[in-house]
């Protein structure tokens, strides 16, 4: 068993929002307070009450508009740096049958800026009231009975795929081939080191800057973001849960 | 829709049209996108690039108002280049059908229009009779009175470069867009439209869909899998709601309203019931008789129809400056109503001129507001310019239950019925509408019969109680009495029925009151076998697998046909056409597949069947603002004159004289239109209480090009502060010189600034006490 995946085919994604909904339904995760900001894009970003987001952007290429949508939550690393970078015991959990990280209250006892730091999407966010730090949890209460995540199941358009890690993969490669055909820049966003593999139909930096774990990031302690993978066991291909 | 959701992936080549359906209707982006993996091409033709045109293949933005110039251009484009599938258009359509040669069109008018009513008389639209009473055809199409003839005449003048300078689209991307469509205009391909409000609410609403549904015609795409013409509906239930025809001038089952001077049921039948001397025109319709006979009896039961008729209202006029939806603010505003049901409804907040259907509500003496949640309908005297101390309305709420605490049916855009089992009891102190309604009427009933009144039988002959079981609303008892039942021992077609029984469809429904049907449609829904409309069931045999047809699941007017005109998807013999997704098909002895137009052997009735002579109407003589759809502007444009012709708007539209029409005024250089968002469901009365939903929608907000020079764009801002709409940036023909953008830089109007946040939807309900906040610290 190699766990549990996302395949996420941003090529069908409509942006309709259903999953960061059902995500904040399934969690009882209050609404935050909005502004307009002339994107239909709210709340503006990730927080700690807001643990999926889908991002709206826009590009124009040779003239014509590229409108791209990126419902963005954590990636559940195969080797999840965060965890690596935790000093607390219990405050982080790496589930052993679906490869989930799941985070606990003792993340308040974690330094927030490090566990930030040490990840390649940017996804962690903190209560700064209680310091209790949070993001998605691969739904694993519902996993454990036997349901998929909230945001899979509210998904119209086949956007969204959850099943064994196997399974999704063979979904991301055939998706790719097929969709290449009509987007050539299609690609598969670090299928190998995350367990939420996005395909994208034009380059990942025209959807988000953090989409695709950036090899030329600033160093962080000293480590672009992917020498904290080869850091941290290097476990590309090998998948291991 | 003629074809319904799932069969969307059937099509080659998807245009939307008039909608945003990937915001307004996700769920249908679940059929587009497989159609897509299929490589189905998806043309998305709006004023604005929305998330629908983010996943079409092309984007046409176009400038609102000027379909009909594409849409004629289309036709032109098809008939031009002899694109149309000719044996389809041959057999089927009235192409060939020779229009009385007094018929002329001229300067954008048609033959018979008189400016006093603004009405046709269409007399001159016939057919040419043959001696035997069937219309003369010319099967070369040749005649130059012949529908093919007439069309091609008519639509010379819809050029691509005439089509460019309307509606702002390049030539080659109307080129695109015409060969791209075009192309399913062979019998293995199959084109369909997805339209909605942006192509009804226009003056001119009615012609967008015969123009397109005339070419789906000429391209053979009605009838078949992945074609058709789709109205995606904007409510849960407003097809059912259509079907039991809610509108003035209908009633159930789309039979007509009487009017003043038909005094009899039989006067009323002969106006309605057509006439074919055609052996091969089934002529459906002939059946009215039993269909208008069967409703009167489903309202009173004690009664035999000939006398009840005259229960029903009458109207003096057909006119919807009448009787209409507008005409009803209208006439309230001038003190000609007393009282408002406003039921499940927000006018206050929905209607195109709001300002007025409010100050419409402060000259009545009450209102009664229906609905889950308080809304500005209720509290209208509250609203901007309104003065409750001299207002005299008193208005009445009514809480009532949400969908999920009652069990009823809703029919969804695909005409299915579909039967929706009750969740939670209400909440304290509210009804199911139904409740509510029974109630009502009861106590009216109570009223006459204890006071009397100037005509009282209708009220108190009404057989209520056939809706409610003990005195209580019965909802299966209502779906019981819409499908009808025998109202005596009776034998039809050879079988013989007891009293009571269930009617097993409307092709059993008699025209003496021994049958009962609140809507023959829906004949067939409610059977003696059970509630169809229940079944759940996905059986299907390999050749509905193919085309995604679950034919017991739930259940489709009419007698559970999924796909309407679906002997126009074979040929004479009853071969399909498209061989890979037939719809149905003759195998030697009956029809498989779906349920088809009638049972009849192939090639002995004419497809079409609805129709009195049995062909898809190109050539449409009964409409009310002509034969073939004509280009005209809205009644507020930028432009004061088209290159079609000297008559700037539709001379049948309905207009109030009172309101001002900007038409090429300085004041108001930019065209607006409204929209709706994903996140939020009708005037927002429910989901404007779901916090999570205001999150990410938080306000009422305009868009506008970053193009527009930024005095006049913040002139207009100011402008929009107060006004309920929002600015798409499409190229507009005749604005100011320098001030429209080209169509080449009009493209990133997406690249939009949200400017004027003019209604803070939370603010505004603090402002009127309304005690839940949306919004959750």
């Amino acid at each position: 068993m190699n766990g549990k995946s996302f395949f996420v085919d941003l090529t069908k994604c409509t942006a309709c929002r259903g999953c960061q909904v059902a995500c904040k339904q399934w969690k009882k995760l209050p609404a935050e307070e909005t502004v307009n900001t002339g994107t239909h894009q709210n709340p503006p970003d990730l927080s700690y009450n807001t643990i999926r987001l889908v991002r709206f952007k826009e590009e124009v290429v040779d003239k014509k508009i590229r409108w791209n949508f990126f419902p963005e939550q954590c990636r559940h690393c195969v080797d999840p740096p965060c965890v690596g970078y935790s000093e607390v015991e219990g405050s982080m959990i790496h589930d052993p049958d679906t490869g989930a990280v799941v985070y606990t209250e003792l993340t308040k006892q974690e330094n927030y800026e490090d566990i930030l730091s040490s990840c390649p999407y940017n996804i962690p966010r903190v209560d700064p009231e209680t310091g209790v730090i949070s993001k998605c949890d691969m739904c694993i209460d519902r996993l454990r009975i036997g349901l998929r995540p909230a945001c899979v199941t509210s998904c119209p358009t086949g956007t969204m795929n959850f099943g064994d890690r196997e399974e999704m993969m063979d979904l991301a490669e055939k998706a790719l081939a097929t969709v290449q055909k009509k987007f050539p820049e299609a690609e598969l966003v670090d299928p190998y080191e995350t367990r939420v593999i996005y395909l994208t139909a034009y380059p990942a930096q025209e959807y988000y800057e953090y989409l695709m774990a950036d090899a030329a990031q600033t160093p962080r302690k000293g480590l672009t973001r992917k020498q904290l993978f080869a850091k941290l066991g290097g476990a590309a291909a090998r998948m291991r849960s | 829709m003629t074809n319904h959701w799932t069969d969307i992936k059937n099509s080659d080549c998807i245009l939307i049209m008039g909608s945003n359906a990937a915001e307004n209707h996700p769920i249908s982006f679940k059929w587009v996108t497989k159609a897509q993996e299929q490589g189905a091409k998806l043309i998305h033709v709006d004023p604005r690039f929305t998330r629908t045109s983010a996943k079409a293949d092309m984007w046409a933005g176009l400038r609102s108002g000027s379909d009909i110039a594409v849409l004629g251009g289309l036709i032109k484009y098809i008939l031009d280049n002899e694109l149309y599938f000719e044996e389809y258009v041959q057999n089927y359509t009235n192409a060939s059908f020779l229009v009385n040669e007094d018929y002329a069109f001229d300067n954008g008018v048609f033959a018979g229009y008189d400016p006093k009513t603004r009405t046709y008389d269409k007399s001159s639209w016939a057919f040419q009779m043959e001696e035997n009473g069937v219309p003369k055809q010319d099967p070369t199409m040749q005649d130059p009175n012949c529908v093919l003839q007439l069309m091609k005449k008519h639509y010379e003048r819809y050029s691509l470069e005439n089509a460019s300078r309307m509606s702002g689209l390049s030539i080659d991307e109307l080129k695109e867009l015409y060969s791209t469509y075009a192309a399913t205009g062979t019998g293995d391909k199959a084109g369909t439209i997805m339209y909605a409000m942006g192509w009804t609410q226009h003056t001119v609403g009615v012609q967008n869909i015969r123009a397109m549904a005339m070419v789906q015609l000429l391209l053979g795409n009605i009838g078949v899998a992945g074609g058709g013409v789709n109205a995606l509906r904007g409510e849960s239930n407003v097809q059912g709601s259509t079907d039991h025809c809610l509108l003035y001038h209908i009633l159930p089952g789309y039979l007509k309203t009487p009017k003043s001077w038909q005094d009899s049921l039989a006067a009323y039948d002969k106006d309605y019931t057509p006439v074919s001397n055609d052996p091969e025109s089934a002529n459906w319709w002939s059946n009215y008789p039993k269909y208008s006979a069967s409703l009167i009896k489903s309202m009173w039961l004690n009664d035999d129809p000939a006398t009840a008729y005259n229960y029903l209202p009458r109207l003096d006029t057909g006119a919807a400056s009448e009787y209409a939806w507008l005409t009803l603010f209208d006439k309230m505003g001038k003190g000609k109503f007393q009282g408002l049901f406003a039921w499940g409804m927000n006018p206050a907040c929905s209607g195109a001129n709001a300002g007025k259907n409010r100050e419409a509500m402060a000259n009545l003496d009450w209102l009664v507001n229906v609905n889950i949640f308080p809304n500005e309908t209720g509290w209208f005297w509250e609203g901007p310019d309104m003065n409750p101390e001299t207002i005299k309305t008193e208005v009445f709420f009514l809480p009532c239950a949400v969908s999920i605490e009652k069990e009823g049916s809703v029919t969804n855009s695909g005409r299915w019925m579909q039967w929706r089992y009750k969740g939670p009891e209400p909440k304290k102190g509210t009804m199911p509408d139904g409740d509510i309604m029974y109630e009502l009427m009861k106590e009216i009933q109570h009223l006459y019969e204890k006071e009397g009144g100037a005509y009282p039988e209708p009220v108190t002959r009404l057989t209520w109680d056939a809706i409610a079981t003990d005195g209580v609303f019965d909802a299966h008892k209502v779906a019981k009495l819409i499908n009808g039942f025998f109202t005596k021992d009776t034998m039809v077609k050879g079988k013989t029925f007891k009293k009571g029984q269930q009617v097993p469809s409307f092709a059993y429904l008699q025209d003496d009151g021994s049958t009962c049907s609140g809507n023959w449609l829906y004949c067939n829904s409610y059977t003696d076998k059970g509630n169809m409309a229940a079944r759940r069931d996905t059986t299907q045999t390999p050749m509905q697998a193919n085309i995604g047809l679950f034919p017991n699941w739930s259940w489709c007017w009419p007698v559970n046909r999924r796909v309407l005109y679906n002997r126009a998807s074979v040929d004479l013999k009853g071969q399909p056409y498209a061989k890979n997704k037939p719809v149905i098909k003759w195998d030697g002895t009956k029809w498989v597949g779906d349920v088809p137009d009638g049972g009849w052997k192939p090639g002995t009735k004419h497809a079409f069947i609805m129709r009195k002579h049995g062909y898809g109407q190109l050539f449409g003589p009964g409409r009310a603002d002509g034969p073939l759809p004509e280009y005209y502007e809205p009644l507020e444009c930028p432009v004061k004159e088209h290159p079609y012709s000297g008559q700037l708007h539709n001379p049948t539209a309905i207009a109030f004289a009172e309101e001002q029409k900007a038409v090429c005024d300085p004041r108001y250089p930019l065209v607006c239109s409204t929209y709706r968002v994903t996140e939020h469901w009708q005037t927002g009365v429910m989901t404007r209480n779901i916090p999570w939903l205001v999150e990410t929608e938080p306000q009422v907000f305009c868009e506008m090009s970053r193009n527009w020079p930024s005095s006049r764009a913040s002139t207009t801002a100011t402008r929009l502060s107060w006004t309920a709409c929002a600015a798409p940036s499409g190229p507009s023909p005749s604005l100011p010189q320098g001030s429209s953008p080209s169509p080449s830089t009009a493209t990133p109007s997406i690249r939009s600034v949200c400017l004027a946040l003019w209604l803070d939807v939370a603010q505004e309900r603090r402002r009127l006490r309304q005690p839940a906040d949306p919004v959750r610290r």
